[in-house]
């Protein structure tokens, strides 16, 4: 079982040479914007996903900065294609101080 | 009025029946109510009740038992018995002039204003009512179609669905999957499918802990979504796995034969699927000429149907603008629809139409979230006015009040209906 909050990826397990192929990656998050105020009227510590980053053997594939204006629990699909077979890694920095990290490996036929 | 029955039982022709149709608008006005659900008991009873006698009513209902789909998630939670979300129909006539006949209408002939039953039957009315609850769309779930709700239950039609439904949570094995196929919207009792999976994750993490349940959805957001994740990463962690449409919980398939899910070209091996199919209004609008795509336009004054005069159409069959398909709505439509065929019929006056709706979903055992919201008949639509929903972290205490408010609706609203 994963630890912490869940995380979803989808990408071919197998490519031929050359293609271009979608990759999608979503974590559950609640994105607390740190705006909003509790019941008695404090306000709630902000607490987001402030960074993601893919990478495929070392190079990375995107780096986004996330802001508190994003809603719950980020998606994102995006492209990409491979020289070779390798492993994918994804990874998601949390405010808490917490990384989470994912990882999935790509043939090329 | 004697001539009724030989009158309308086996007229063979409209030719021959409209004579009498005249006749008869010397006699009481007849109001004939299809289908005994939250709409069409509500209506006729009300219609009954505050006319005194001034109107026929006829209600027409295939069941001699209706099983309450609103609390059979709370049955499958093991919160509720069967006997407890069934109500019959003998209180209705014994305590209000009308009629109870236990038959389908199948057919609605608009020209004469006749309805035809199974039985052969033809009853004559001045004012239709029409509450048939819904029926699936053939070929929206691949692979899915009514020969296969054994194997893969709605159980959104209440009764021996939802006994067959709990059998087969009961049978999985240790560790073993329950699948949901969500439907598209609109669809009745939006956050139903989700207190569903609330009332089996609660029975499961009883008996089978290691079980998983897995939605496929296509839709994007859901009815109470954040207030269910909370409940559900509270009371069921790790256990319920949500599939949006941003991966491919739109492209589903089953297969009952080898009980398989395929959400994206993902196969997945389930024991239990609980297909629940996109829906349209129930068939005998589709017939009766009301509907237009898959439901039957009304105004919003009155619930009558914007394609057929004296017809009305009541509850989740109505495509009525901004109210949730829901039991509470179709009782609410019920009593607005009755005011002003009283007021058309009787003469009573008429008082400006208003509309409520409150949904509960019970997450865990005391713990229950609301949405609701008032509405007002404007030209072209019932419009939303203002609402309210449960908040996120509210305390057990809240929750309590909230399960106890659904408790006694369930009983006002029973009672409003067979009572
Ligand atoms: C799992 C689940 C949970 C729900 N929970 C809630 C809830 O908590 N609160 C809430 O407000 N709503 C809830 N609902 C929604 C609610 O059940 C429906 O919105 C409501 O029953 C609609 O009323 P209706 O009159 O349109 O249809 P129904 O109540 O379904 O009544 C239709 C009746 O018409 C009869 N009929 C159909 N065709 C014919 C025909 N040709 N001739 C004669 N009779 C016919 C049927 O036998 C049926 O009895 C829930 C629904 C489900 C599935």
């Amino acid at each position: 079982m994963t630890v912490g909050p869940k995380r979803r990826i989808k990408l071919p397990e197998t490519v031929a040479a050359g293609d271009v192929f979608t990759i999608k990656a979503k974590i559950t998050h609640h994105m607390e914007n740190g705006f909003r105020l509790d019941q008695n009227g404090g306000r709630v510590p902000r607490d987001i996903i402030h960074r993601f980053h893919c990478s495929f053997e070392g190079e990375t594939v995107i780096d986004v900065a996330l802001e508190p204006g994003v809603a719950s629990h980020p998606f994102f699909a995006f492209e990409a294609r491979v020289p070779r077979g390798g492993e994918f890694t994804f990874t998601w920095y949390d405010d808490d101080g917490m990384v989470h990290t994912e990882t999935r490996s790509i043939d090329v036929i | 009025m004697k001539l009724n029955r030989r009158a309308f039982i086996g007229a063979g022709s409209a030719a021959m029946s409209a004579p009498y149709v005249l006749a008869q608008g010397a006699g009481r006005p007849k109001v004939v109510v299809v289908g005994g659900g939250a709409g069409g008991a509500t209506a006729a009873r009300y219609l009954a009740q505050d006319s005194e006698g001034a109107i026929e009513v006829t209600l027409i209902e295939p069941s001699r038992t209706y099983f309450s789909c609103f609390f059979s998630n709370l049955y499958l939670g093991g919160f509720k018995s069967l006997e407890e979300i069934g109500h019959t129909y003998g209180t209705l006539p014994a305590s209000f002039d009308m009629n109870v006949v236990h038959d389908w209408v199948v057919d609605v002939d608009h020209a004469v204003k006749t309805v035809t039953l199974g039985s052969g039957a033809r009853l004559h009315y001045d004012k239709l009512i029409l509450s048939p609850g819904i029926d699936f769309v053939d070929g929206s779930v691949d692979g899915w179609d009514l020969g296969a709700q054994n194997r893969m239950p709605h159980a959104y039609k209440a009764g021996s669905q939802t006994e067959l439904l709990k059998a087969q949570i009961a049978a999985m094995p240790q560790g073993g999957v329950y699948a949901m196929v969500s439907p598209p919207n609109p669809y009745r009792c939006p956050p139903g499918p989700y207190e569903r999976v609330s009332m089996v994750a609660h029975v499961l993490k009883k008996t089978n802990p290691t079980a998983k349940i897995i939605i496929a959805d296509p839709k994007p957001t859901f009815s109470k979504m954040a207030l269910f994740e909370e409940g559900w990463a509270t009371h069921y962690p790790g256990m319920i796995d949500w599939v949006g449409p941003d991966f491919g919980g739109d492209i589903v398939s089953v297969d009952p034969d080898t009980m398989t899910l395929s959400v994206d070209g993902d196969v997945l091996s389930v024991d239990v699927c609980n297909v629940i199919p996109a829906m349209k209004a129930g068939h005998i609008a589709e017939v009766a000429g009301v509907t237009q795509g898959n439901w039957a336009p009304v105004h919003a004054g009155d619930m009558s149907s914007k394609l057929v005069p004296d017809i009305h159409v009541l509850g989740d069959a109505s495509q009525q603008g901004d109210m949730p398909k829901s039991a509470f709505s179709a009782n609410s439509q019920a009593k607005v629809c009755a005011a002003a065929l009283l007021s058309t019929l009787t003469g009573a006056p008429l008082l400006t139409p208003g509309y409520s709706n409150t949904c509960w979903s019970l997450i865990t055992q005391n713990n229950s979230v609301k949405v609701g919201a008032t509405y007002k008949a404007t030209e072209d639509k019932i419009a939303r006015v203002d609402g309210f929903i449960s908040q996120v972290g509210e305390s057990d205490a809240v929750r309590e009040r909230t399960y106890l408010e659904a408790e006694s609706w369930y009983l006002g609203i029973t009672s409003d209906m067979f009572g």
